[in-house]
Formats: structure tokens, C-alpha cells, sequence
């Protein structure tokens, strides 16, 4: 079986509508892709987001990468709901990588909010189209012709979507202010869901991961790289690596030149009939490595380091009031100091993708968040031009932020024009813990006074970590777009404020994890406001909403900005934090020795979270989780059942990560290999249940995929607090002893 | 030569006798359902079953697998309705899916083995295959669905 034909008949090409098609175009892409020039000038282009065939098929593309949170069913959901079509008619095609589709890195908890209305216009267009073709062939008014389920009807008259193709596709596009939008009474499946398109494959084992590509001739590859970051070789012997059965060649990926970006790292790639004996190859490689300027990198050390950092004034990214004044008058101050380790992303299929070189053009097949950075990365890597890269996107097993940096198909592309064949590169588990775009070590340092009745007068919060701004410029040591992610945003009422981050210089890769700089800002701020409550001895819901204050909206940086409809409303906070109460049983929960509840609030990606972590701590210290509530306003919710079950799963990630996860460097080598130093929540560790409870209003619709994971730590270590009376201000919890 | 039954089919293997059941199963077979994830039997992404019971085909050789029969995610059940796959799909328990089939071969064996398992009885079994996703607790939901319907 050539897994390619499966792929391609599975809707995972570019080309997938027929000549005959209606298929509708580009007037309606989002206003970024039309500003960037690339995909502007036409009013008509086909092969855009859908396809109305005349046997009466609809297809609709994903244009966004499939790595578990639906959003392969989601998107096309919304504009089969506006186009109002039988969800059983309508055909996934998944986009290869293509400006002209807009914005492709699935990223940011930015699908919904990006293109909702995109998906919407797209249908209500097309919609409008069919009724007027349906006009014009029966003579009538085009306001007596309704579209709706699959036809056009007007009196006797009847005719189906695909019987009016040809006829819709001649229709001038009418404009944006000639359309109908369903009301919200009117959705069929907005709102409601429908079953998640992969689920069928996924069972059968007959799901295409990028792992799972197959081209026929196709050959395998395993790259030993630098042990530490911005080694190089200086020599190698293949001699012995050369003699294992089934190994073909040896070839040399050149390093990196800083900034990194997304460029391959550079190694030694050993090629050969299979997988294993590739990684059997690779083993007996001899290289002679010149380790490069990070050789000192050692986590101890440069733990060390940041806290002298945030323990000295440094530069300001938020000022209200006058912090210093109010300290000077003394009174009661409390201090605190916070750390929170290096990551790794671990998704469960390692890094990988299949590229084949031929004629001066480069087809990849490659589970990756972002094709377009794809062909951009391969385009410069090969010295080829960008749109000589086809990038076919396959299913993630997993991305977490990782799979948007596309070094690894960059180096299956190098590889395979270097031997001529379509190669796969395979990245073992250790290449991907040791080789990753770490999420940052971060230390916080925090101070406020308060005033009788342990409410702050004054709040000072200092950070330091290495910034993603390296990947980009070698001399980057403060934090960029991180700031706006729970640092210069944060929601509280106090007169006197200052948010303050200091230089990191960084020695790995740096990248964006599930929700980024939001983990080690969520875990300072809401475990410091919970050492606040603790010693003012007050209610932890009351006291964070006596911390948010009344209801108001902020003028605060953040990221993504706030566009408008999205300005922080602290009226939606307070009813996440009260719901949250209310749900988990708050009132009647009652913590005591070796069993506590913990509350957090945070905002991110647009969306307000409150979280109730119930911990139970036994005789020997081991933590579990029986119960997690979660209060949610996400804005308007496409498909409940995928936004309900990221939280689900951000809560066993966030509690994972919180409880074990820890990445640590020494001698610039990374200290963790695998899952069993490296561990991740499994079934018997993460939350037991999780119960996610969604506001219901008509805001505009927020990131979901991440937000759920900043409150866990802090949420979780406040029970610990609740629980046995240890302040966890490091993680991860292992490190602490608890009984 | 290693002659070994895969999904019922009879086959000859006459490569390196070491190499793990995992890679034969997906760059020889192409059976490419049986997913790798750690390569030292911690994640269970690979998970198979050998005259019946659940191993990990990363550290499983082909010559310990000789004369035995292998069944894959592929072969669980011809029609893919295996009451486990069923309950998966009703629970709509994959979020990315990759470490599904594992989990699903996991959770057949357990319920071979014991029809009707309890909370601690599926902790047990499936603690040695990790979801990064996290969806543990359908997981757990659609064990107990499918726990008495006949296989």
C-alpha cells in the first residue's frame, strides 16, 4: 500500500476540486493575507476554503493544522452551518501550505477567533450565489429563492446546491453588505458540534501522521546533532556506522549560522533502507565535535543568576502609581520568589517529516503547525524559491508549539537532495527532549505592602527569563511579546503597580510551549495574591475578587493585543472566579491536613479562566488530584464538546508540567533523555476528573487551546499550601518534600 | 528466516534479527498504525498484542516474536468495531490520536483479562501508556463502556 495514494484520497492535496466546481475565492480572505501582496489584486480565485461540486459534494478545505483540538472539523463546521449544507456531504480537504489560504500556523489559540467570520462569509456568500443562480434559471426574484439544506427552493421550484453550480460560479460575488448571516436560533451546528471528523480513522490505526507518509523509494534517516548547542563537527568516522546491514550513506548537514531561527542545527546524518537501521548506524558514528560558546551553560548556575537579576531594579513594562513612594512608608510588606523550570514539548510522535527533491523542487509531507514557515525554511535552506516548496500537511501527533519550527523538514529536504531519493527524517525521543525549542527557565520576584486588612497598596513583580527573541537576534535578552502574556496585564486593582523584567542572555534554542510565558507569570502572580490571603487569613475567592476589583475594562498591554471587542474586562473575570466557587462547591469545601482546595484566575489568549484544584496528600507525600473545576468565558463556542476536552486536557498537561516537569542543562549537555527522566502525567498521576464549566455570552469567540494550562500550577500549589501549609515557590512540586 | 503470523497473515522476515517488532510492523509492513513514541517501552505508543496479550513492540524483537502471532491496531477487529474502538469513538476520546492505538490495545487486553475492571484495576493497566493530550479520563470513561460487551 503507498501511504502517499491514501493521503491523496483522503483529501490531503492541494488540487482537490473538480473542473467542474464552483468553488469559491479569495475576495473573502482575512485582510492580512490580502495586504501581504502575495494573494491581493484578483476579486475571483479558486480553490479557496470551498468547493461545490454538480454531483452535489461539498468540500471544504482545512487550512489549519490538525494536532487534537478538532479544528479540522471546526472551521469547515462553521461555514457548512452558514452555507447550510448536510455535514454528512461535505469532504475535508486538508491545504497544502499557501498564502493565499491567509495566516496557516496553527498557533496562538488563534483558529476561531481568526476566522470565524472567514468561515461564516465564505458560506453566507456562497449561499446568496446559489439563490441567485437559482433566480436566473426559474425567472423569479431572487428574494423568493431560499437556500437551505443542500437546495434552493421558490414555489414549485426546487433544484439542488450542486444542480446550480455552474450557474452560482458566473454569479457576480456579491458584496459584504448584501449578506444574510444565519441568527444564532438558526445554527444547526455552531454551538452544538459534530462528530470530530479523524475520530473513525484514529480507531482503525488508519490515520495519517507525519510519521506515517510513505513515498515510494523512499528512504529513512537518523541525525546525531551537536550535544550541545552551536557545536559543530570537526570530523567524522562513518567507517564503522557504514558496515550495519542496511545502512546506504553518511551525509553531513552543515550548522546553523545565529540567529538559529528555524535552520536545521547541523550533524551527521547516517541514511538507510529502515528506521532502525538508521538508529543502529548512527550508534556507531564517531564524531569529533568543536562544542562551540555553551559548554558553560549549567542550570544551577544560571538559576543563580536570574534570581540576582530580579533581585535589582530592572526595566519597567508596566507602571501605575508609585510603588517606591508607597513602600518608603513601610508598614507591612511581604516578599517572594518564584522559579519555574526549563520544558521540553514531548509530543508523542517525535519530530519528523518525509521531502522529496526533483527538479529543483521540493514536495514535503510534514506534521507541522505552520507549512508556509515550511516553505519559507526549506526555500532558504535549499536556496530555491518559497513557492517551489510543496508542503503536504498531515496529522500532528501532537505539536504544543513545537511542530511551527520547521527545522526537521528542512533537514529531510537537504538530505534529500543530497542523495536523490525522498527521505524521512526520524528524531528519536531523545533528539526531541534534547533538541528542542526549550520553554524558558523563568524567576519571579515579587513584593507588596498591604494595608490593615492585608490588601495591597503597592505590587512589584520583577522576571527574567531568555527571551523567544533569540531565535532571531543573538544579542536578545529581554522578553518581547512574552511580557503581554499574564505579566504587564494583570487584572488587579491596586493603586500602586510596577511589572519590571531583566535581562537573560539564552544557551539553547528557546521557544513557545502550550501557552508560553502565561505558566511562569499565572504561577507568581496567583500564588503570591494566595501568600497575601493566607496571611491576611481571608477567603481565597474573596479576596481575588477584592484583587480584580470592580467591574472595568483595562488599558493594559497584552498579547494578542487587544483588538477591539476583546479589551480585558474585569466583569468577565469576577464572573469566572464566582462561577468557579460556585461550581467546585467552594463554600462547603473545607481544607485540612493532607487534603486542600486551590483557586487561580488568569487571562490569556483572550479567554478568562478560574480554576479549583482539590489535592489530597497522603502519608508519604505523593499528591493527588481527585477533582478540577474550571469556569470558562471563551466568548462564543463553536463546537462545546473540542473546547470542553482541551481544558480536560490542559489541566493533566498544566498538572503534569506543575508536578514533574523539569528540562535542567549542565556542562551545556541536556541532563533528560526520554520519559522516564523526563516524565509526563500518565493515567494514575493527572487529575482524576475534570468538570469544565462554560459561561454562556455572545462575545466574540477566544483562544481555548491554551489558556487552561496557566492556572494549574499556581491553582494546584495553593491547595498544596491549603493542604499541608508548605508554599511551593519552585517547581516542579517533586523538588519538595511535603511531609 | 523468522516466520511469525501478523493479523493472521503468515510471514517471513529475514532481516536483522534484533530489529524491534515496532519498525518491521511500519517501514517493512507498512502497518503503520502501531505508533513509536519512546523506543524503550516507557510510553506505550507501540503497543501490540502477542499471542494475545499487550507488549511493547519497541523493545520487542522480531526473533522474540518467532512462531508467535501478532495482532496490530490494523487487526483488532476486521470491521474496526472492536467494542473498545467503539467506545472510543463514542466518547470521542482522541484529541491528536497518535497514542490511541495504543491505548486501545491496552485497553482490550485489560478487558480480556478482566471483563469488568474498576477505577484502580484500569490505573494499573494503562499507567504505562502516556496521552500528552491528557485525555485520561474518557479514556477511563470508555473502558468502563465498553467493559461487558462482547468482543
Amino acid at each position: 500500500m503507498n501511504r502517499i495514494d491514501v493521503v491523496s484520497r483522503r483529501g490531503f492535496l492541494g488540487t482537490v476540486f473538480s473542473a467542474g466546481a464552483f468553488v469559491l475565492g479569495a475576495q473573502i480572505l482575512p485582510e492580512d493575507a490580502l495586504a501581504d501582496g502575495t494573494s491581493g489584486a484578483p476579486a475571483w480565485q479558486p480553490t479557496v476554503y470551498l468547493g461545490l461540486e454538480p454531483d452535489g459534494r461539498v468540500i471544504i478545505t482545512a487550512h489549519r493544522s490538525e494536532m487534537g483540538t478538532g479544528i479540522r472539523t471546526a472551521l469547515p463546521m462553521v461555514l457548512a452551518d452558514e452555507l447550510d449544507v448536510d455535514w454528512k456531504k461535505v469532504t475535508i480537504a486538508q491545504a497544502i501550505g499557501d498564502k493565499k489560504y491567509g495566516d496557516q500556523n496553527t498557533d496562538g489559540s488563534t483558529s476561531i477567533r481568526s476566522f470565524y467570520d472567514i468561515m461564516r462569509q465564505s458560506g453566507a456568500t456562497a449561499r446568496l450565489m446559489l439563490e441567485r443562480a437559482a433566480a436566473q434559471q426559474w425567472g423569479v426574484p431572487a428574494s423568493q429563492c431560499k437556500a437551505r439544506d443542500g437546495q434552493v427552493t421558490a414555489g414549485s421550484h426546487k433544484a439542488s446546491y450542486g444542480e446550480l453550480a455552474a450557474l452560482a460560479a458566473k454569479q457576480p460575488v456579491p458584496k459584504k453588505e448584501e449578506l444574510k448571516y444565519k441568527t444564532p436560533a438558526e445554527f444547526k451546528y455552531i454551538g452544538k458540534g459534530v462528530p470530530i471528523t479523524d475520530q473513525p480513522d484514529i480507531v482503525a490505526g488508519k490515520a495519517v501522521f507525519g510519521l506515517d507518509a510513505r513515498v515510494p523509494g523512499m528512504v529513512y534517516a537518523s541525525i546525531e546533532h551537536a550535544p550541545v548547542f552551536g557545536g559543530t563537527v570537526r570530523s567524522v568516522d562513518d567507517s564503522e556506522a557504514r558496515k550495519v546491514r542496511g545502512v546506504q550513506r553518511v551525509e553531513r548537514i552543515a550548522a546553523f549560522k545565529p540567529p538559529y531561527a528555524f535552520q536545521p542545527l547541523g550533524g551527521v546524518a547516517v541514511i538507510a533502507d529502515n528506521t532502525w537501521a538508521a538508529m543502529q548506524g548512527r550508534k556507531k558514528l564517531k564524531v569529533n565535535w568543536d562544542l562551540g560558546a555553551n559548554t558553560a551553560y549549567d542550570s544551577t548556575s544560571y538559576k543563580k543568576s536570574l534570581f540576582e537579576t530580579v533581585r535589582k531594579p530592572q526595566k519597567v513594562a508596566r507602571n501605575v502609581g508609585d510603588v517606591d513612594a508607597e513602600f518608603a512608608k513601610g508598614g507591612t510588606i511581604h516578599e517572594a520568589e518564584y522559579y519555574a523550570p526549563m520544558l521540553s514539548h514531548a509530543p508523542m510522535e517525535p519530530v519528523n517529516a518525509v521531502a522529496e527533491f526533483k527538479d529543483g523542487k521540493v514536495t514535503a509531507w510534514a506534521p507541522t503547525q505552520n507549512p508556509q514557515a515550511v516553505q519559507d525554511t526549506v526555500a532558504q535552506a535549499l536556496g530555491i524559491k518559497s513557492q517551489d516548496v510543496t508542503c503536504h500537511v498531515t496529522l500532528l501527533g501532537g505539536g504544543f508549539g513545537r511542530k511551527s519550527k520547521p527545522d526537521y523538514v528542512a533537514e529531510a529536504a537537504l538530505l534529500s537532495k543530497q542523495v536523490g531519493k525522498p527521505v524521512q527524517v526520524v528524531w528519536s525521543r531523545e533528539d526531541d527532549i534534547q533538541f528542542d525549542f526549550f520553554h524558558a527557565v523563568a524567576a519571579m520576584y515579587m513584593k507588596a505592602s498591604v494595608d490593615a486588612k492585608g490588601r495591597p497598596t503597592a505590587w512589584l513583580q520583577r522576571c527574567a527569563f531568555p527571551p523567544i527573541e533569540s531565535q532571531n537576534d543573538v544579542t536578545a535578552r529581554y522578553g518581547g511579546f512574552e511580557q503581554g502574556m499574564g505579566w504587564s496585564d494583570v487584572p488587579f486593582d491596586i493603586p500602586h503597580q510596577r511589572a519590571e523584567n531583566g535581562p537573560a542572555e539564552a544557551h539553547v534554542r528557546i521557544g513557545w510551549l502550550r501557552s508560553v510565558a502565561n505558566i511562569y507569570h499565572a504561577f507568581a502572580v496567583q500564588s503570591f495574591a494566595d501568600e497575601l490571603a493566607a496571611a491576611a487569613n481571608r477567603d481565597r475567592v474573596e479576596y481575588l475578587l477584592d484583587l480584580v476589583g470592580k467591574p472595568r475594562t483595562l488599558d493594559v498591554q497584552s498579547i494578542p493585543p487587544n483588538t477591539p471587542g476583546y479589551a480585558l474586562d474585569t466583569g468577565r473575570a469576577r464572573k469566572v472566579i464566582e462561577a468557579v466557587a460556585d461550581k467546585s462547591g467552594w463554600a462547603r469545601k473545607k481544607s485540612g491536613p493532607g487534603h486542600g482546595y486551590g483557586l487561580a484566575f488568569h487571562r490569556s489568549f483572550q479567554t478568562y479562566v478560574a480554576a479549583v484544584v482539590e489535592v489530597e496528600i497522603d502519608s508519604k507525600g505523593a499528591v493527588r488530584i481527585p477533582r478540577v473545576d474550571y469556569a470558562v468565558d471563551t466568548g462564543l463556542v463553536v463546537h462545546p464538546d473540542r473546547v470542553i476536552s482541551q481544558f480536560e486536557g490542559a489541566a493533566v498537561f498544566g498538572a503534569g508540567l506543575a508536578l514533574m516537569g523539569e528540562i535542567t542543562a549542565q556542562n551545556g549537555r541536556i541532563q533528560q533523555s526520554n520519559y522516564h527522566n523526563y516524565p509526563v502525567a500518565r493515567i494514575n498521576e493527572a487529575p482524576r476528573e475534570v468538570h469544565v464549566h462554560l459561561m454562556q455570552n455572545d462575545a466574540p469567540p477566544a483562544g481555548v487551546g491554551e489558556p487552561g494550562v496557566p492556572p494549574m500550577a499556581p491553582a494546584l500549589c495553593n491547595a498544596i499550601f491549603a493542604a499541608t501549609g508548605k508554599r511551593i515557590r519552585e517547581l516542579p512540586i517533586k523538588k519538595t518534600k511535603l511531609v | 528466516m523468522i516466520e511469525l503470523k501478523v493479523n493472521g497473515a503468515s510471514r517471513k522476515f529475514d532481516g536483522d534479527p534484533d530489529m524491534p517488532l515496532l519498525w518491521y510492523l511500519r517501514d517493512l509492513l507498512e502497518l503503520t498504525g502501531t505508533k513509536f513514541g519512546c523506543g524503550m517501552g516507557v510510553c506505550g505508543s507501540c503497543t501490540v498484542h502477542v499471542n494475545g496479550a499487550a507488549q511493547r513492540s519497541c523493545v520487542t524483537s522480531v526473533k522474540d516474536v518467532a512462531g508467535k502471532d501478532v495482532t496490530t491496531i490494523e487487526g483488532l477487529d476486521k470491521n474496526h468495531a472492536h467494542p473498545v474502538q467503539a467506545a472510543w469513538q463514542k466518547a470521542n476520546v482522541a484529541q491528536c490520536g497518535y497514542c490511541q492505538a495504543g491505548q486501545i490495545m491496552q485497553a482490550a487486553a485489560l478487558l480480556k483479562q478482566k471483563p469488568r475492571p474498576t477505577d484502580e484495576d484500569i490505573d494499573q493497566a494503562m499507567a504505562g501508556n502516556i496521552c500528552r493530550c491528557g485525555t485520561y479520563q474518557r479514556i477511563r470513561q470508555a473502558i468502563h463502556m465498553a467493559a461487558g460487551v462482547k468482543a
